[in-house]
């Protein structure tokens, strides 16, 4: 009956989005009076889940499952949901989750509920609020079916710590030939960089930038703040800046905690994809820029006089806070 | 090769979102549909297999008698053929029942899908399909190549992209890559004249249980104004940022 979690993991330790969703799911637990189970899957050092709320760790290890591969990993999720008797099941919404939340779905016969940003509103009938129409709506939908399957916004409920005692169970669920049919031939992947997805926070520029060559300004802004570098559609479009680094509506979604927009003048399409940011800090000469309108937080003025300010300042800051 | 594409029928970007009916209802009051953005990357890259490899594209939406001129521009923009499954859809698992249906009866080789629509963003119906048939699945798809019978396609993953090979029959969640923008086309008029004549076979939906519903639309509260900082103050940002965001 436990609420299980897919704990995802990169090179062998938890990622903080699992914290968030062990959090969540703890407290969907309570309400429904009982517990939270995390699965991981080629991951060692689980035990830190103990912390926000997981009081049990269904481990699969597998050299097969080396790569993430959607079609094998939902039904190792399938498996060990089923096992568990679960009636809840909680994803997040990274890349990897939001591929496998349809197939867990139809796997479970379970109901999916995605972009979901709090708590359940009831558990019964189980009706849970979730964001549609590009962050400019929310809509509160009920999950009809026996089992449900959530993918919940990223940065949408916290951490709440709440220390649990852990057992840990390894498990080995009965793979065939037909979940590896899809193969991943390579990886390319920047190391070392703070991924759009991860970040905390985003440090974007745009055609206020004025140059490539002027980006230098914002990747030092970046790594005082341990933040990821992105940038608006036009710039990308013009080859200043590479299209991984796009966000928007057609480009990366951004949900972070501070999204900080650097000559950008605020299309409809670039803030659909960056509203669910928390907070908004828009800098651009143009008081009249749309960004201001959705924005916390403003500077009008010349991000060339303004940044290197705020960097040192930020800089200063970190010193002492540190 | 026989590719068919799955269109969702939504609101232009730029549309005012409202609702009717106690907020239980979307309001189309003045508002233009496009294709989904996501399809559209898709259905491109379709035209471009049906141009250089000689595939046939259908189209497909699960909609009612109103989504037919967003069908009639796919067609404009150079599809064979079109299929409207005559319902109109409150949840994804209802559509991707439908979209399965359609794949198994038309024995296609390729089902090319948004990634997600921009109305609701479930982002669950290309997968469903895959689930319900059994079928190959990549999403996120951001480059796709078919030789034979098997594909190529490059994946978007957090920081970086995965290089993947799967045997057709295939369900693609694509997304831009697939084309670039620059690419996209736009339908000439001797598209539009041809897409008139053009088969759009009306299909009655089987049936299917909804999963889900939704029970009510709210829109976000408002939004205090922009609290704005001179270039001077940059002191004054930091402070806000660290004890009133609480972000820093």
């Amino acid at each position: 009956m436990s609420i299980v979690i897919y704990a995802e993991s990169s090179e062998g330790k938890i990622k903080k989005v699992a914290f968030e969703l062990a959090s969540y799911a703890k407290k969907i637990a309570n309400s429904l009076e009982t517990s939270v189970t995390a699965v991981t899957i080629n991951c060692s050092n689980t035990s830190e889940l103990s912390k926000y709320g997981v009081s049990k760790v269904v481990k699969v290890n597998n050299d097969k499952l080396a790569n993430f591969n959607a079609k094998a990993y939902a039904d190792v999720l399938k498996q060990a949901a089923q096992k568990e008797g679960s009636k809840v099941v909680v994803l997040s919404s990274t890349t990897d989750s939001l591929y496998l939340a349809p197939l867990v779905s139809i796997g479970l016969e379970a109901g999916l509920a995605s972009n979901v940003v709090g708590l359940p509103i009831s558990t019964s009938p189980f009706q849970v609020k979730r964001t549609a129409f590009s962050n400019k709506a929310f809509n509160i939908t009920e999950i009809a079916t026996d089992i449900k399957v959530l993918s919940i916004s990223k940065n949408s409920f916290g951490l709440v710590e709440n220390s649990t005692s852990l057992t840990e169970e390894d498990f080995n669920p009965s793979l065939n030939d037909a979940d590896f049919s899809v193969k991943v031939e390579s990886v390319e992947k920047s190391s070392g960089k703070v991924t759009i997805a991860d970040a905390d926070v985003v440090v974007s520029g745009g055609r206020g930038m004025k140059g490539p060559e002027n980006w230098g300004m914002l990747e030092e802004l970046a790594s005082v703040l341990g933040a990821a570098t992105a940038c608006s559609k036009p710039v990308s479009d013009i080859g200043w800046r590479p299209h991984s680094e796009h966000v928007g509506q057609t480009g990366k979604p951004v949900a972070t905690n501070l999204y900080i927009a650097i000559g950008i003048s605020g299309a409809i399409q670039h803030i659909a994809g960056i509203n669910s940011s928390k907070v908004k800090l828009v800098i651009n000469t143009d008081p009249e820029a749309p960004f201001f309108k959705v924005a916390d937080y403003g500077i009008v003025g010349d991000a060339f006089d303004v940044v290197p300010r705020l960097t040192q300042k930020l800089k200063e800051f970190k010193a002492q806070n540190s | 090769m026989k590719i068919l594409v799955c269109i969702s029928h939504v609101p232009d970007t730029t549309s005012k979102i409202n609702f009717v009916n106690g907020d239980s209802e979307f309001d189309t009051n003045g508002v233009q549909y496009v294709i989904n953005p996501n399809d559209e990357f898709g259905l491109t890259r379709a035209i471009w297999f049906q141009e250089q490899q000689g595939a046939t594209v259908t189209v497909v939406n699960v909609g009612g008698a109103d989504t037919e001129p967003t069908l009639r521009k796919a067609l404009a923009i150079g599809a064979n053929e079109a299929i409207r499954v005559n319902e109109n859809p409150t949840d994804g698992f209802f559509v991707a029942k439908q979209l399965a249906e359609v794949v198994k009866a038309g024995g296609y080789d390729l089902v090319i899908c948004g990634k997600e629509s921009l109305d609701y963003n479930g982002g669950m119906v290309p997968g469903m399909v895959a689930g319900l048939l059994n079928y190959n699945f990549v999403n996120s798809c951001t480059e796709l190549t078919i030789d034979g019978n098997s594909a190529k396609a490059a994946r978007e993953i957090d920081g970086g992209k995965e290089i993947i090979s799967a045997g057709l029959p295939l369900i693609i969640g694509g997304q831009k890559g697939l084309v670039e923008e620059k690419d996209l086309r736009i339908p000439n008029m001797r598209g539009i004249m041809t897409a008139r004549t053009k088969v759009l076979t009306i299909l009655e939906p089987v049936g299917a249980d909804n999963q889900t519903k939704i029970v009510k639309f709210e829109k976000p509260a408002a939004k205090s104004a922009v609290k704005l900082f001179t270039s001077d103050d940059i002191d004054g940002l930091v402070n806000a940022l660290h004890n009133e965001a609480k972000v820093i």
